[in-house]
């Protein structure tokens, strides 16, 4: 076996690369945006993610999913990390990583959770806290591409201060009325706020999603407790599952 | 099995990527135990410590469909689970076939 000549890397695969740091912007008291540069990226869609992988000085490695969070039509790549107390990754990427360093990632991964223009709408896109990262480059990628399509946005976090991309989506939403963004608040509400304050539920599902019968291109992404409970109340609500794509984060949050 | 690990196929889609040369969230499978045929996106995939690498299974049935380790300088792939893999090559054929189905 080891006298065999190992075959090349084949083009079409998957390959680690190193891109740098442009900018990280605070979006939220534990979650930032990191713009990276990386050389000779191809382009992406919006929904799909990289992996990005750490090594420490004794050569251990780990590799985590980020979701996009910028549009194919922006000049930079961007994903939006949100500090997990104790993880292994994201306080690294939340808290050390700056301007001008390198972050070794491979990407553009993915493609059955993804929309482009062409697909057409309605959408229907629900998020629990930091899964609004792919939606939000769906959204940028809505606005940016021109799609009419309509489009509405529930959207799930503990507080106000809690909600990424807080402002962009409202101006977003302000600037076209084919797009509509929905906040439920789960643990503190400000003064006078007249919005949700509950987890996602069947309920509030029957009130902000579409009838079935527009047969929305549903994308939930999120915690994966949220991302089960609202697939499951759209299915039960009368939704064809088969329009109803899942992205889970993991355990908790949002 | 700890529930809250479950992940989406698309979790899966890098450790496939360093196999394939295709795009593998979009390949359909079929599970060789309730015969149900679904993307590879659409799958379950449990997050396990790195060392035992990424396991895809049914959303189904729970069947694992497919087993991808990298070891030791080699990579394992084990399908037993699956009837068959049907993956688009991504030429304009696969694309219209695509277009066709909207
Ligand atoms: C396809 C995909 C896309 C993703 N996109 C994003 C993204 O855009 N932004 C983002 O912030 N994260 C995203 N995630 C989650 C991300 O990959 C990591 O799981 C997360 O950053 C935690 O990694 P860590 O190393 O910091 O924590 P770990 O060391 O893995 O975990 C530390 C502790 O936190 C718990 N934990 C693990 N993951 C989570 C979680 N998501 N929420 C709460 N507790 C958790 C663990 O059970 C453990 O107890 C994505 C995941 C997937 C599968
Ligand atoms: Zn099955």
């Amino acid at each position: 076996m080891a006298t065999q000549p190992r075959p090349a890397a084949q083009p079409g695969r998957l390959l680690w690369r190193v891109g740098e740091v442009f900018e990280v912007v605070e979006e939220t008291p534990t979650t930032k945006s990191l713009v990276l540069s990386v050389p000779g990226w191809e382009g992406h869609k919006a929904g799909q993610h990289v992996d990005v992988r750490l090594t420490a000085e004794d050569g251990y490695q780990v590799q985590r999913s980020y979701s996009i969070a910028s549009a194919p039509e922006d000049e930079r790549l961007a994903i939006t990390v949100d500090r997990i107390e104790d993880g292994e990754v994201s306080p690294y990427l939340t808290e050390d990583l700056m301007a001008g360093d390198g972050l070794e990632l491979r990407g553009p991964i993915g493609g059955y959770f993804v929309w482009e223009r062409g697909l057409g709408g309605p959408l229907l896109l629900v998020a629990g806290g930091s899964g609004v990262v792919p939606l939000m480059a769906m959204l940028r990628h809505r606005a940016a591409s021109g799609s009419g399509a309509p489009a509405k946005l529930l959207f799930s976090s503990r507080s106000q201060e809690e909600v990424i991309y807080r402002d962009e989506l409202e101006r977003l939403a302000e600037a076209d009325e084919k797009l509509e963004v929905v906040h439920t608040l789960t643990r503190s509400q400000p003064e006078g706020w007249e919005g949700y304050a509950r987890r996602i539920d069947e309920e509030m599902l029957r009130e902000v999603a579409p009838s079935p019968s527009e047969e929305p291109l549903t994308f939930i992404c999120g915690p994966t407790p949220l991302v089960e409970a609202t697939a499951a109340a759209l299915v039960e609500l009368g939704h064809d599952p088969a329009g109803v794509k899942t992205e889970r984060f993991g355990p908790t949050g949002g | 099995m700890d529930e809250q690990l479950k992940l989406d196929g698309n979790a899966a889609a890098g450790s496939l990527g360093e196999v394939f040369p295709f795009e593998m969230t979009m390949a359909e499978v079929v599970c060789d135990h309730c015969a149900s045929e679904n993307f590879v996106g659409a799958l379950m995939v449990y997050q396990p410590p790195m060392t035992l690498g990424t396991v895809v299974r049914c959303p189904g049935c729970d069947n694992v469909l497919m087993r991808v380790v990298h070891n030791s300088g080699h990579y394992w792939l084990e399908m037993r689970g699956a009837r068959h893999l049907r993956i688009p090559d991504g030429s304009s054929v696969a694309a219209g076939e695509a277009a066709a189905e909207e």
